[in-house]
């Protein structure tokens, strides 16, 4: 069976996609930084609507996976890894440090005085 | 004569482009860049006391975030624009393929120069 490598892969595209959609608010808040104070607000009440917070959910975990099974590959580009049962375990441990690294930056970002609250 | 394409023009361009090495290797090059990168800004974000626009502004100024804010959108734009370019290649078929390459390539292009704008801007104190 095959079926774990179907999922991180095709979970890495999508990740990455939203990822990309991301970096449009990246450079939409940057150039509301740069368009002056009156600009930022308008772009604040925008940017902190209830609604997208949910997105911002959903980029922390794009943001976790993407980079964790991104450095899967890293390590599998210098020829490691690649044996049946070492991907289907690296695998896992991608799963598992992502929910942990979601886990952390979540109740950073969204609980313990982060700015998602 | 049947079509006014010559045999050498029907063939060409149907083999590799030779490119492909080069497009894989800029993909490793931006995703390793991009651990650091991405790590520090997340970090650097959580970290402001808030998110108003004085305190964003004096984060933005400081010449190590201004530099490193570069840094991060060229590298993240051009990370995305090989990634959603494989996933174009991949899933359109049809004749919007160039058509989609060619928007997507365009946005990239906007974005990374837009960032790297308004970060220069509040860098240099033009914004208030």
């Amino acid at each position: 069976m095959t079926r774990y490598t179907l999922f991180t892969s095709i979970f890495n595209r999508l990740t990455g996609v939203a990822l990309s959609v991301g970096l449009i608010a990246l450079v939409y808040w940057l150039m509301a930084v740069a368009g002056g104070r009156q600009s930022y607000e308008r772009a604040y009440a925008i940017l902190s609507s209830g609604l997208l917070k949910v997105v911002y959910a959903g980029l922390l975990v794009a943001f976790c996976y993407h980079l964790v099974a991104g450095i899967r590959h890293l390590i599998w580009d210098t020829g490691r890894g690649l044996e049946r049962t070492q991907s289907k375990r690296s695998a896992g441990v991608v799963i598992a440090v992502s929910v942990v690294l979601v886990v952390l930056l979540g109740y950073w970002a969204f609980l313990a005085g982060g700015h998602a609250q | 004569m049947k079509s006014l394409r010559s045999p050498l023009g029907r063939v060409g361009g149907l083999g590799s482009a030779k490119s492909g090495v080069h497009h894989w290797w800029l993909q490793r090059l931006t995703s390793i860049a991009l651990v650091p990168l991405t790590i520090w800004f997340t970090v650097s974000i959580l970290s402001l006391p808030s998110l108003d626009h004085v305190t964003v502004m004096a984060w933005v100024a400081q010449s190590w975030t201004a530099l490193l804010l570069i840094v991060l959108v060229l590298v993240a734009t051009y990370h995305s624009q090989l990634g959603i370019q494989v996933v174009v290649e991949d899933y359109i078929h049809s004749g919007m393929k160039t058509l989609t390459l060619v928007i997507v390539t365009f946005v990239h292009a906007l974005l990374a120069v837009a960032g790297v704008f308004a970060i220069l801007k509040v860098a240099f104190g033009g914004a208030s």
